[in-house]
């Protein structure tokens, strides 16, 4: 395979937690039903997206 | 209407960059026909396992099971644990040593070679208009939706969402569209998590969403577990929302239907015609068991939770009415969205739900694509295209099938009954296909006068069970009945599995009696074809733990384990 989707995944899932999260940790907007969802989710996302990337990084050490 | 903020545009716009992004990078490594509509087989076993899941996991999929959820509760997951994980185990058991095996581009040319070019002309016209109409149905959906959520113009959505398709699957070609089904796959998992999880902690947990069903189902004059238990309502055809009974469910849904689908569509099999060997086309199907069979509590919980809460009240949660004044169900989606996601999440929600409008019209299209430049352009136009005149054409055809979805798109905006009609009509070519299969698979005396007249047989028997039976209270026309109605069903859904049921064995018998009046098949021609006439090689390598065989009935316990607990 010429590309592992590993990579572009990876590095768009942790955009997406570094967006998310952030924007949780900094918006004043009341945290629905006493959960700040956006800071947790991005931490969430970031997390599944360095997985991805690190499977990724060992995958290309095995070829 | 939903306010989308910056930050959601902001998640939109990365998603569809990095889109273009891989089709991008992709487009180097297209060189030959092969590497445009089967990725040069180069795919590993869990992405074309995800991609064969997510092809199917349209939209429309995601936003109809949470419908079906809030309107028959937990028996929907019938549609899972019934309805496509025996299917697919059989696929990787069975019958994927033949797709792969025979070296075959599609599922019509397979049709070519173990019968005969009639047999794979029906398969492959049928199937190149069926695509391209069902992706133009995903188009007007998703146009229509984003128009009534965030107030988008319905024309200039659809055109954008169109041409990034376009774009990337031009680039990459099959191989693009299957990084983004992937891509789409992980998007509905971690965009719906949340949902369900918001949506539990606000009705109590498990325990709170139960006895909320309880009231739903009391509530329209059912025993109190009709919406949170799956098999126990299924003596009879009155006591559960889906007016089913269990022969109807197993037979039409359980193996027909889902035997029909699940190992004879090319969308899906394409993506395990890509894979990179034998052993990885035999697993894909088995790598999609697994989060198949836990998208029941993704997709159909949600629905759930959404007519609980709209019994009991509580925190003033209502879907909006339909026309007529019955709940429009397909709302259930949308609504929970903009209940429970703050902007941020809704952004992710919503690119969720793009993303998979979108994939599914580029599976459709792929498979388009190469049926049309394989199956029906090389055939019948020009026998003796070079490899690059058929990438040429594979890219051709793709603009076209971009453009004939846009043009059924606005036929089904313009006329929902011609949309309706069509979609019966395909219902009854398709019924009938698994029988044709199962018997070119495993019985060597079939042959292409028998299955060709089978399928046609099967199609007409279709028809005309359609034609003479009516679902309750609908009137006779596009639901049925428009020959004379002989026979009321008590659901939509029971007539569709006997429909199915009915076709099944109309062609299994006439592909038979066919086939015995004229001449066997050489015997040499079926090497490979064949389940008798294909030497079985010793398994694949590894140990008795790894093997398909194993996998699968692994698949299938938990799919029976899974069934016990919702029984």
């Amino acid at each position: 395979m010429n590309l592992d989707i590993r990579w572009p995944m990876g590095i768009l899932f942790v955009l997406f937690g570094v967006l998310i999260g952030g924007y949780g940790a900094l918006s004043d907007a009341t945290p629905i039903g006493g959960l700040n969802v956006n800071l947790l989710w991005g931490c969430v996302l970031g997390a599944f997206g360095l997985a991805m990337l690190w499977l990724a990084r060992r995958g290309a050490r095995q070829e | 209407m939903i306010k989308l903020a910056l930050i959601d545009w902001a998640l939109l716009a990365l998603y569809f960059a990095f889109v273009l992004g891989i089709g991008w990078w992709l487009k180097r490594h297209v060189r030959t026909s092969e590497d445009f509509f089967l990725s040069g087989r180069s795919m590993p076993a869990w992405v074309a396992g995800l991609a064969f899941m997510s092809a199917n996991l349209g939209a429309q999929e995601v936003i109809g099971m949470a419908a079906s959820g809030a309107k028959y509760g937990m028996a929907t997951s019938h549609f899972y644990w019934v309805g496509a994980i025996p299917a697919m185990v059989f696929l990787a058991i069975f019958m994927m040593p033949f797709y792969y095996g025979s070296k075959a581009r599609s599922v019509p040319e397979y049709l070519r070679m173990r019968f005969d070019e009639k047999t794979r002309g029906f398969n492959a016209i049928s199937f190149a208009v069926m695509t391209v109409m069902s992706s133009g149905i995903s188009m007007y959906a998703m146009g229509l939706l984003l128009n009534l959520l965030l107030g988008w113009d319905f024309n200039v959505s659809m055109w954008i969402c169109a041409g990034i398709v376009l774009a990337y699957i031009l680039l990459g070609g099959l191989t693009s569209a299957i990084y983004n089904e992937v891509l789409q796959f992980f998007l509905i998992v971690f965009g719906f998590l949340p949902l369900v999880l918001l949506g539990l902690r606000d009705i109590g947990g498990w325990s709170g969403l139960r006895s909320g069903l309880a009231r739903v189902a009391t509530d329209q004059g059912y025993a109190s577990g009709a919406w949170s238990d799956s098999w126990q309502y299924l003596g009879s055809t009155t006591a559960n929302p889906m007016g089913v009974e269990w022969f109807g469910l197993v037979m039409g849904l359980g193996f027909v239907l889902s035997f029909g689908y699940w190992c004879t569509d090319f969308l899906i099999i394409q993506r395990a015609m890509a894979a990179e060997s034998m052993q990885a086309a035999r697993r894909t199907p088995l790598v999609a068991t697994v989060p198949k069979m836990l998208f029941p509590f993704l997709v159909i919980v949600p629905g759930m939770i959404a007519i609980a809460l709209v019994h009991s009240g509580h925190g003033n949660f209502a879907l909006p009415a339909k026309a007529d004044g019955s709940l429009n169900y397909d709302l259930v989606i949308p609504v929970m969205l903009g209940r429970y996601f703050p902007n941020g999440l809704l952004g992710l929600g919503l690119t969720a739900l793009i993303a998979s409008f979108m994939s599914g019209m580029a599976g459709n299209v792929t498979a388009f694509n190469t049926v049309w430049t394989n199956d029906i352009y090389r055939p019948y136009i020009r026998p003796n295209a070079s490899d690059s005149a058929l990438l040429w054409m594979g890219r051709a055809a793709t603009v076209v099938g971009v453009l004939l979805s846009l043009v059924a798109a606005y036929l089904a905006a313009a006329f929902n009954n011609i949309m309706d009609v069509l979609q019966l009509v395909f219902a009854f070519i398709n019924a009938p296909l698994f029988a044709t299969f199962l018997l070119g698979m495993f019985w060597r005396r079939a042959n292409g006068h028998g299955a060709f007249t089978g399928l046609l047989a099967g199609t007409v028997v279709a028809a005309v069970h359609h034609g003479l039976t009516l679902p309750a209270h609908a009137v006779a026309g596009v639901k049925g009945g428009w020959l004379e109605t002989m026979h009321i069903y008590p659901s939509e859904m029971a007539q569709n599995f006997w429909t199915a049921i009915f076709a099944f064995s109309g062609c299994f018998a006439v592909t038979v009696l066919v086939s015995l009046l004229f001449a066997a098949p050489e015997r040499g021609t079926l090497r490979g074809l064949v389940y008798s006439e294909t030497p079985h090689a010793a398994e694949e390598s590894g140990s008795r733990w790894t093997r398909t065989t194993t996998l699968g009935l692994m698949a299938l316990g938990a799919a029976v384990v899974l069934n016990l607990i919702f029984w």
